[in-house]
């Protein structure tokens, strides 16, 4: 059995706890937390005053190397970044090689997720066998062993039938279908935000509007069958305006978005910087702008890392051919934190976002400060000052789109289960 | 000496005395090779390797001759898309030619930015002869000094440059060239050709040729590809033709004088007809090519000057 393990004089917060004083971890579990507790004999004591210790983050979206590209990423060094990050859970994207579509498969994940100990990972089943949008896979054999919810992670489910199938079939199992928003013969071929900026560059553009008529479609096939539809990595104020409808309406719709979203707008692609290449593409400022607006206003229930690995070689490219996505692990809760310094939003919302309400999405509990819950803990320096290098962050994928980004907030330590897996 | 650039990526962020110094050498340029009195000597010793990643027999045959007259010695590359298909990237392409000490890399490559990728890894001057949409500047060049020399002038005209805007780095790098040398420029096409707020890039955008070509004193034609019909953003030849190709009716309403352009090569009966292209005294078609190996040659000396003046 280990020691227990008890934090001393600091704030503790998330989930509507908010109070400065002492947790102690026994066990693996939260034993107790409060303004002032006895430190029992023989615990490891964590004395970091003033810091913040809140859950560890559940970041709703992340690809992972494995299975098929352990070049850009294995389970093994996405653990290590996540656990740099803060992040204690992690739901995985299913378009792998093989993609996640097999019952046997998520089992695998998931097991995969334990022995790193330091890693729950949720594995999310797709949506369509092999991810190609065709034919549904068995989502309710995939279900029952584990897939958490589903999707074709990258790819949009372009078919409206399909759709309409997915949605409905899935409900019958509880199931949330989690939708990259995007019209694929939109998007085609396109690499940039179409924009002034596109067309100076020459880069063929992808209009802002493939992404809302997507998510309109989408609202309309959630009310038609009742169903429950996810927007992933949402980008601009066009969807996001017709989410905040839908929700009103009371409509089960939801939708995250993620770090670069918020922070950075297509200018960060200038001069074909190809790191800042993602999927959906880097926006337009009031974009940006709206991103932020419906953090603070609640239409965003998450920010996930939207985590995806790429090597050297998928990105020293010409811009068009180099292939979408930024790795996001390590920057996931200091860029948050960014928004919670320049005051767009609140600490314990921004940590909401991070922790228990993914975990809502997702269906589990962790991601609260209770007595009894797992200790799965982050306790971080909110205004430490640290900058971001590609090729010095933890884990193996260094294609950051914040490249040379001083930010203020640093993870001291991450426990899993109880136990320290960082710091 | 205004222009301090160590390549040639593209004319957006040029200021006005760095294109002219440009112009005004190449115009030496093109007494001297009328005069037969090149000097044959000023690039001795160095290495022009011509690097084209799609077929252009024009543009790297102007390149090559401006370098020869300049007594570089020049060679060819052409990489086919099927050894890059092999595996061989982009980078690996840069790292050989590294290798072989290349002075001065002129580069046409079918994807924006691509010379900007090599300018990176390579030590040579990087040459951007065309890459993918997004520019080429020495056209841009060629077209200024072609007009500078027919006008007299370059501010102040109205130049219209007309077709397939969306697909063209000749059409990008020559709006930022002449409305930084504050010509008005309009473009004029469908609008399935005419890129996305391409009006902040300082143009004026029209989809009628008659209200286009309307008192301008320059008309330059693109080349439609064949591309853009089988991909559905213009219906057919013949119905661009009618609306936006340039035939001797739509040019009256340019002004009485106007010059006709095209880079070349061009499609007869599509964006251009051959009236109009081969009148001698409207169409300057011939006189842009001849343009061309003088502002190469400008282009190669400025880019090589630094170097000489490292070794004195």
């Amino acid at each position: 059995m280990n020691a227990d393990t008890f934090f001393s004089r600091v704030r503790i917060l998330g989930a509507g706890i908010d109070v400065f004083g002492d947790l102690l971890v026994r066990d693996g579990l939260i034993a107790d937390f409060g303004p002032s507790l006895g430190q029992p004999e023989g615990a490891t004591i964590i004395e970091a005053e003033g810091a913040i210790l809140c859950p560890g983050l559940v970041d709703m979206r992340a690809a992972l190397g494995e299975p098929g590209f352990e070049y850009r990423e294995t389970i093994a060094s996405a653990a290590v970044a996540a656990a740099a990050g803060g992040i204690t859970t992690l739901a995985a994207l299913p378009d792998t090689q093989p993609a996640i579509d097999d019952p046997a498969l998520v089992q695998l994940l998931r097991t995969r997720g334990e022995e790193t100990g330091s890693l729950t990972i949720l594995p999310y089943g797709a949506v369509t066998r092999g991810c190609r949008g065709e034919e549904l896979s068995e989502i309710g054999l995939l279900r029952e062993a584990g897939a958490v919810a589903f999707t074709d992670g990258s790819r949009a489910i372009g078919s409206a039938r399909l759709m309409r199938l997915a949605l409905s079939y899935a409900r019958g199992f509880g199931a949330r279908i989690v939708q990259h928003p995007e019209e694929p013969s939109l998007a085609a071929g396109g690499s940039a935000t179409e924009s002034e900026q596109s067309t100076r560059l020459g880069l063929p553009g992808i209009p802002a509007a493939a992404e809302a008529m997507m998510v309109a479609r989408d609202i309309r096939l959630a009310e038609l069958t009742g169903g429950a539809v996810h927007f992933s990595h949402v980008s601009t104020g066009e969807a996001l305006a017709l989410i905040r409808i839908a929700k009103a309406a009371g409509l089960a719709v939801t939708c995250d978005t993620a770090p670069p979203y918020f922070d950075l707008n297509e200018t960060s692609i200038g001069d074909f910087r190809t790191y800042a290449k993602l999927s959906p593409p880097l926006r337009k400022e009031h974009d940006r702008k709206a991103v932020i607006a419906a953090l603070a206003d609640g239409t965003i229930d998450a920010i996930a890392s939207d985590h995806q690995p790429r090597d050297a070689d998928d990105k020293r490219q010409p811009f068009a051919l180099a292939s979408a996505g930024g790795s996001g692990l390590a920057t996931l809760l200091a860029i948050t934190l960014a928004h919670v310094h320049n005051g767009s939003l609140p600490l314990p919302a921004a940590l909401d976002l991070l922790t228990v309400r993914p975990a809502a999405l997702l269906g589990i509990q962790t991601g609260r400060i209770a007595k009894g819950a797992i200790a799965d803990l982050c306790l971080f320096d909110l205004d430490r000052i640290w900058k971001v290098e590609a090729g010095k962050l933890p884990g193996k994928a260094q294609n950051t789109p914040f490249d040379g980004r001083a930010l203020e907030g640093v993870v001291l330590g991450t426990w899993k289960r109880g136990t320290r897996v960082f710091g | 000496m205004f222009y301090r650039q160590k390549h040639l990526l593209a004319i957006e962020g040029l200021e006005p005395p760095a294109i002219s110094q440009l112009l005004d050498l190449a115009e030496s340029y093109v007494l001297l090779n009328r005069s037969g009195k090149t000097q044959r000597d000023l690039l001795r010793g160095r290495t022009l390797i011509n690097l084209f990643f799609e077929d252009s027999t024009r543009t790297r045959t102007s390149f090559e001759l401006a370098g020869k007259r300049l007594g570089a010695d020049v060679i060819n590359m052409s990489v086919s898309t099927s050894s890059v298909n092999k595996g061989e990237t982009l980078i690996d392409t840069a790292a050989t030619l590294n290798a072989m000490h290349c002075d001065l890399l002129v580069v046409r490559h079918g994807q924006s930015g691509a010379p900007l990728l090599l300018a990176q890894i390579v030590d040579a001057a990087v040459i951007n002869a065309g890459d993918g949409t997004h520019e080429h500047p020495t056209q841009a060049l060629l077209d200024a000094l072609t007009i500078k020399r027919r006008k007299g002038r370059i501010a102040g005209l109205i130049v219209a440059i007309c077709g397939d805007i969306a697909h063209s780095r000749v059409a990008r790098s020559n709006i930022h060239l002449l409305t930084t040398m504050g010509c008005q420029v309009r473009v004029v096409g469908p609008p399935t050709l005419i890129p996305a707020e391409v009006s902040e890039l300082g143009v004026t955008v029209f989809h009628d040729m008659a209200l286009g070509l309307a008192g301008a004193d320059v008309v330059m034609m693109l080349r439609l590809q064949r591309e853009r019909m089988s991909r559905g953003e213009v219906p057919s030849a013949r119905e661009f033709f009618r609306f936006y190709g340039l035939d001797m009716d739509k040019l009256a309403h340019a002004k009485p004088d106007a010059i006709v352009m095209h880079p070349g090569p061009m499609n007869r009966g599509v964006e251009i007809d051959s009236a109009v292209a081969d009148d001698p005294l409207r169409s300057v078609i011939k006189e842009q090519v001849e343009m061309g190996v003088a502002v190469r040659m400008a282009v190669l000396d400025t880019l090589s000057r630094d170097h000489r003046r490292n070794e004195r």
